[in-house]
């Protein structure tokens, strides 16, 4: 449940510093996945700023809302977000990838606020499942959040758990596709095309709703329609762009897992007001 | 002479009085509980039991975010589907993230029989015991499948437990000590060790008496946990009889022979012969067909042992 209402200045601002902190992280490493933390990142502060309940000083809270970051290679969103929101010293950002640090190059649970080790695409969605059924069970009231890639998609086992969530009626759980549509080869429409997307989930059962992922308003609208969606899972495809606010990297597949150099690093931050 | 029962059998049964026990005990099913006999389970607490359908994949990563709200999850189906289909959920979702999940596999083994190859899995432990976290189990009959049930079920952290198709001697007694990862003797002897899983022990009991015959002191051990194997349970044996022969009904690559080899070679070489599938498929036939067909009967291992016993003198 929302707390308040939302600042909206408030997050776009903090989605602009994020940015800075990601290209920094990744650029520190020298490898990393850029384009789909870029545009994934206005959901990850929609789920962490405005809409989950969570309580960064108890991450082992039993009622703790979950988030599952199923593309797990998108990880350095995850840590800036979770870093910013007091999970962790901001400082570690600078270890990614590095020997014995606990930011490992795909989103590891050694970090405070994360719920599961995952890399291996196509697995997150029955994780979150399970998550969901299990909560049921136990009496427990909290939501599921799942954030899914479009080129993950492609792995049979995300119908697999469509089926399951659509069957055993999980209205706990929310998933969010993070529709940049372009992966690591190519366009996700030339590589192996998904539309008709929307046709496709509530054929699978879901209620599913498409918004503009960059948009903090239609992602609130978007999670708050979640809420009132009895007996039914809900996915929300945002639409997003591979790379956001960073011009050369917008729509680029070269993009996907490579780092900036010191002077794409500058170009990019003073694109972005630094 | 003995008591024949399924392994699967005692596993359901326990399984039930698990449920009963303990309400953090739920059972997801491959659309195969009738065979693993999760249906047991199910007929009395169908409000833990979910049935995922033919999704072995989502099966296993179900079970691990079940595992994540403190819930102790049996995935079950066939070992071949589990362990093959799902591997790399079990490998991530569960193993990598050390989730308390248990995933059963029957059917296991050339004994599956008419089914054929698709269905006899042996390959499992292969690839199950190079999973780092994972804990890896194989009960000989029915008695020690109650206590290993049990056992897993107490255990925090992943494990994967074969079972098996058709009825097993039941050999073991109630008052038998099961420990995971501590191997049982199941006869002494100072000659040659046979270290055996599964159905196989049953045949190596039977080799090593047609070898008292012969004036061959054969020491029988059942090795149920595949993984952590009993290290110094080998080493002993190496030193004290100077000769192993394994059995196992798995392919040789990989398996509880190449598992005890690791030790040996690392601490006390000695002679081995390894009785298992050689890099074949299964077939359809009956079980007892099969055994003989594929070289896993108590003649084979009898004569193993003369061969290692053989290489064990020539080496003084």
């Amino acid at each position: 449940m929302a707390s308040k209402p939302a600042d909206i200045g408030a997050l776009k601002e903090l989605a602009r510093h994020f940015r800075r902190d990601i290209l920094e992280t990744i650029a520190g490493a020298g490898s990393g996945h850029p384009g789909g933390s870029l545009s994934e990142l206005e959901i990850l502060i929609t789920l962490y700023y405005y809409r989950m309940n969570h309580k960064p000083d108890r991450p082992d809270w039993p009622l703790r809302d979950r988030f599952i970051l199923s593309k797990g290679h998108a990880c350095p969103a995850a840590y800036v977000v979770l870093a910013n929101r007091g999970y962790f010293p901001k400082e570690e950002l600078k270890t990614f990838r590095k020997l014995g640090s606990r930011l490992q190059g795909h989103i590891y649970t050694a970090i405070p606020g994360v719920e599961h080790n995952t890399g291996s695409l196509g697995q997150g969605l029955s994780v979150a499942n399970g998550i969901a059924l299990g909560a049921r069970i136990q009496n427990l009231h909290f939501n599921t959040y799942c954030l899914l890639g479009d080129g993950e998609i492609q792995e049979g086992s995300i119908w697999e758990a469509a089926m399951t969530a659509s069957h055993h009626r999980i209205d706990n759980i929310c998933a969010i596709l993070d529709y940049n549509k372009v992966q690591e080869n190519g366009p996700v429409s030339e590589i192996k095309n998904e539309e008709p997307l929307l046709d496709k989930w509530r054929a699978f059962g879901w209620h599913a709703i498409e918004v503009d992922g960059h948009d903090f308003s239609e992602l609130i609208g978007a999670l708050d329609e979640f809420d009132t969606i009895k007996g039914k899972p809900t996915l929300i495809i945002a639409n997003t762009i591979k790379g956001k606010g960073v011009s050369f990297m917008e729509g680029q597949a070269k993009w996907h897992g490579k780092a900036p150099n010191k002077d794409e690093l500058e170009t990019a931050l003073k694109e972005l007001g630094f | 002479m003995y008591d024949m029962k399924p392994t699967r059998d005692a596993f359901g049964e326990t399984l039930l009085e698990l449920g009963k026990e303990n309400n953090n005990i739920v059972v997801l099913s491959g659309d195969l509980e009738d065979a693993t006999r999760a249906e047991y389970f199910k007929k009395e607490i169908p409000e833990r039991f979910f049935n995922l359908g033919i999704a072995e994949q989502d099966l296993i990563g179900t079970a691990a975010g079940m595992s994540m709200v403190g819930l102790i999850p049996f995935a079950c189906s066939f070992a071949a589907f589990l362990t093959n289909r799902a591997y790399d959920f079990m490998r991530v979702s569960v193993c990598y993230n050390r989730r308390n999940v248990k995933i059963i596999g029957s059917h296991a083994g050339v004994t599956v029989g008419p089914d054929g190859a698709t269905a006899q899995c042996l390959e499992d432990f292969a690839i199950t015991r190079v999973l780092p976290n994972l804990t890896v189990v194989y009960p000989m009959d029915a008695i020690e499948m109650k206590k290993a049930t049990r056992a897993i079920a107490e255990f925090e952290g992943p494990v994967y437990m074969r079972l098996g198709r058709p009825p097993f001697p039941v050999i073991t007694k109630d008052s038998d000590e099961f420990i995971l990862g501590k191997a049982n003797v199941m006869r002494a002897g100072k000659d040659v060790t046979v270290i055996a899983c599964g159905l196989m022990v049953h045949e190596a009991l039977q080799a090593s008496d047609i070898l008292a015959g012969e004036d061959i002191d054969v020491r029988v051990i059942n090795m149920h946990t595949i993984k952590p194997v009993d290290r110094e349970a080998i080493i002993k044996s190496a030193e004290e009889t100077g000769a192993i022969v394994t059995a196992e009904e798995h392919q040789m690559a990989g398996g509880l022979g190449s598992a005890v080899a690791e030790v040996v070679t690392r601490n006390s070489p000695v002679p081995m012969e390894m009785i298992a599938v050689n890099d074949s498929f299964g077939e359809s036939g009956e079980p007892e067909e099969l055994l003989k067909k594929y070289h896993l009967k108590d003649s084979d291992i009898a004569e193993a042992i003369r061969k290692v016993i053989k290489r064990k003198l020539r080496r003084g």
